[in-house]
């Protein structure tokens, strides 16, 4: 067997909203670089939607892969949603990872905490809708 | 595909494949038989013995088969704290980035209550003779120091810490994994005592390898069983592979000087390519190392993430980052030279063969750098170290 499937070879190859966007309404990191993995996630909201995505990560094929991932899953999203993303579910959405590399799908959900957090930090009225 | 990863395992040459099919086909007796077909496997076995120890300036009786370096590397280090503790001497000196099947088997030792002193390799990734002299006392049993470094290829002074250990009555093991087929190995005129090869990284067979053991050095075995090897490793001998790994010995001896040429060329032209990408850095000392071994840090990247992009572009390498170790801490050897955990996750190993051309080089070189500048566009790592907001290291 493959150490990775076919889904998170595709997502390492090419992955998906790669990038910075400038004008983020919530940025989030994860990570750090003596553990070898930094995920920052950028995100923009419209209308309590992630309307768009962008992320970069520092790390191994899994951590890449993951980043890319979980953009997908959010990208367009409720932010009620957003917040219940689990790193459950971005392994599952790539068909799994090895044990050992399962703290990069926990990276990619700490990213997009951190940047919801950002975001609510700076518009504090939205946190109890 | 360029296969770049000989310090991992190189290719079954075609005389060693010949001599373990002709084995496995004529000469399938089990040597300890005394009827014809063992007495023939028995006479492949010690032919194969008798070779092995013409090259490295040795008596075949000091020639005792097993499975591979790690297994000659165990018992090698067994034995020698043994016969240490027999004079009531319990102190090990070795150093900070052996392979691990000498730092683990050192660090069962310490637990059985030897003294271990481990060298710097300092920064250029070499030890000092004089640093192991000054290390030496009178409890001290063995120095245990490897021919060259698996992952940064710097080459030790071996003989000049043979002949300080000769002179003060020290068992002196040397892992010559890396080396044997690669670099002229005389067990007499470097003063080794002990010495531990495996057959896979000459181009022979995996699971075959050897320990040299000086006449004289009580050897104990590992396994239990019947009087083979002299009753020092139980089993019926893997002769094929025995005698796939004395062929493949004696060929690449016979052409040593010349290949050795040959990959000195390609490794600096290697070296001197890759150094042009910024924020990147060589690994050990540039010229005392491997004939064959470039191993690199890249600032703001990760290992795996390179080896994975490198292979889809049919470059086949290793790293040194903790994501290809399985664990979270980076390679020994790297933080054993100094490398800091950010940089030595971005560690990129290129051990070359000698069928590799200036073409294959010349494209490593291009793909190292396309790959590398495509995994510092997407590190938040590298924009920080571009903006200053961390101060560059390499």
């Amino acid at each position: 067997m493959a150490l990775y499937s076919e889904k998170v070879m595709d997502h390492f190859r090419h992955p998906r909203n790669v990038g910075v966007l400038e004008d983020a309404d919530g940025v989030g990191e994860a990570g750090n670089a003596k553990c070898g993995d930094i995920m920052k996630m950028y995100l923009k909201i419209d209308n309590d939607t992630v309307s768009d995505v962008r992320f970069e990560t520092f790390g191994c094929g899994s951590a890449i892969a993951s980043s890319s991932m979980a953009t997908e899953l959010i990208r367009g999203k409720p932010l009620s949603e957003v917040m219940a993303l689990t790193n459950k579910a971005v392994a599952e959405a790539l068909d799994g990872l090895p044990d050992y590399k399962m703290h990069c799908s926990v990276l990619a959900e700490e990213a997009i905490r951190a940047a919801l957090e950002d975001y609510y930090s700076r518009h504090p009225e939205k946190r109890a809708v | 595909m360029i296969y770049a990863d000989h310090a991992a395992t190189t290719p079954l040459c075609p005389q060693a494949r010949e001599a373990m099919i002709r084995c496995m086909d004529e000469t399938w007796g089990n040597p300890s038989s005394l009827h014809t077909p063992g007495q023939r496997a028995r006479e492949v076995l010690e032919e194969a013995r008798g070779d092995i120890a013409g090259i490295i300036h040795a008596d075949p009786r000091e020639i005792l088969f097993t499975s591979g370096g790690s297994e000659a590397d165990n018992q090698a280090l067994r034995s020698a704290a043994l016969a240490g503790r027999k004079k009531g001497k319990n102190h090990i000196i070795s150093t900070a980035f052996e392979h691990h099947a000498v730092l683990h088997t050192l660090k069962k030792l310490e637990q059985e209550g030897f003294r271990i002193t481990l060298l710097d390799v300092h920064e250029d990734g070499l030890v000092r003779p004089e640093e192991a002299e000054r290390a030496m006392d009178g409890e001290t049993c063995l120095v245990s120091v490897m021919h060259a470094n698996n992952e940064i290829g710097t080459i030790q002074p071996i003989r000049a810490i043979g002949k300080l250990c000769r002179e003060k009555g020290v068992i002196f093991h040397t892992d010559a994994v890396q080396t044997l087929g690669h670099l002229p190995i005389d067990v007499e005129a470097d003063c080794i005592d002990l010495l531990s090869a495996s057959a896979h990284k000459f181009y022979g067979p995996r699971g075959a390898g050897f320990l040299y053991a000086r006449r004289g050095i009580p050897v104990i075995p590992l396994i239990e069983g019947g009087a083979q090897e002299k009753g020092k490793r139980g089993g019926t001998e893997n002769v094929a592979a025995i005698a796939g790994m004395a062929a493949a010995l004696k060929n690449v001896s016979g052409r040593m000087d010349q290949v050795s040429a040959h990959l000195t060329a390609m490794r600096d032209r290697l070296i001197r390519g890759l150094k042009e990408i910024p924020h990147s850095a060589l690994n050990g000392d540039p010229i005392r190392r491997l004939p064959g071994n470039v191993s690199f840090c890249f600032e703001g990247i990760e290992g795996e993430s390179l080896l994975l992009y490198l292979d889809d572009a049919g470059i086949c390498a290793s790293s040194g980052s903790a994501c290809t170790s399985g664990s979270l801490d980076p390679s020994h050897v790297l933080l054993a030279i100094g490398r800091v955990h950010d940089v030595a996750h971005g560690s990129l190993r290129l051990t070359l063969g000698e069928e590799i051309t200036e073409a294959d080089v010349d494209r490593i070189i291009l793909k190292v750098r396309e790959t590398v500048t495509f995994l510092r566009n997407m590190s938040p790592l590298w924009r920080d170290l571009e903006s200053g907001k961390k101060p560059h290291l390499l």
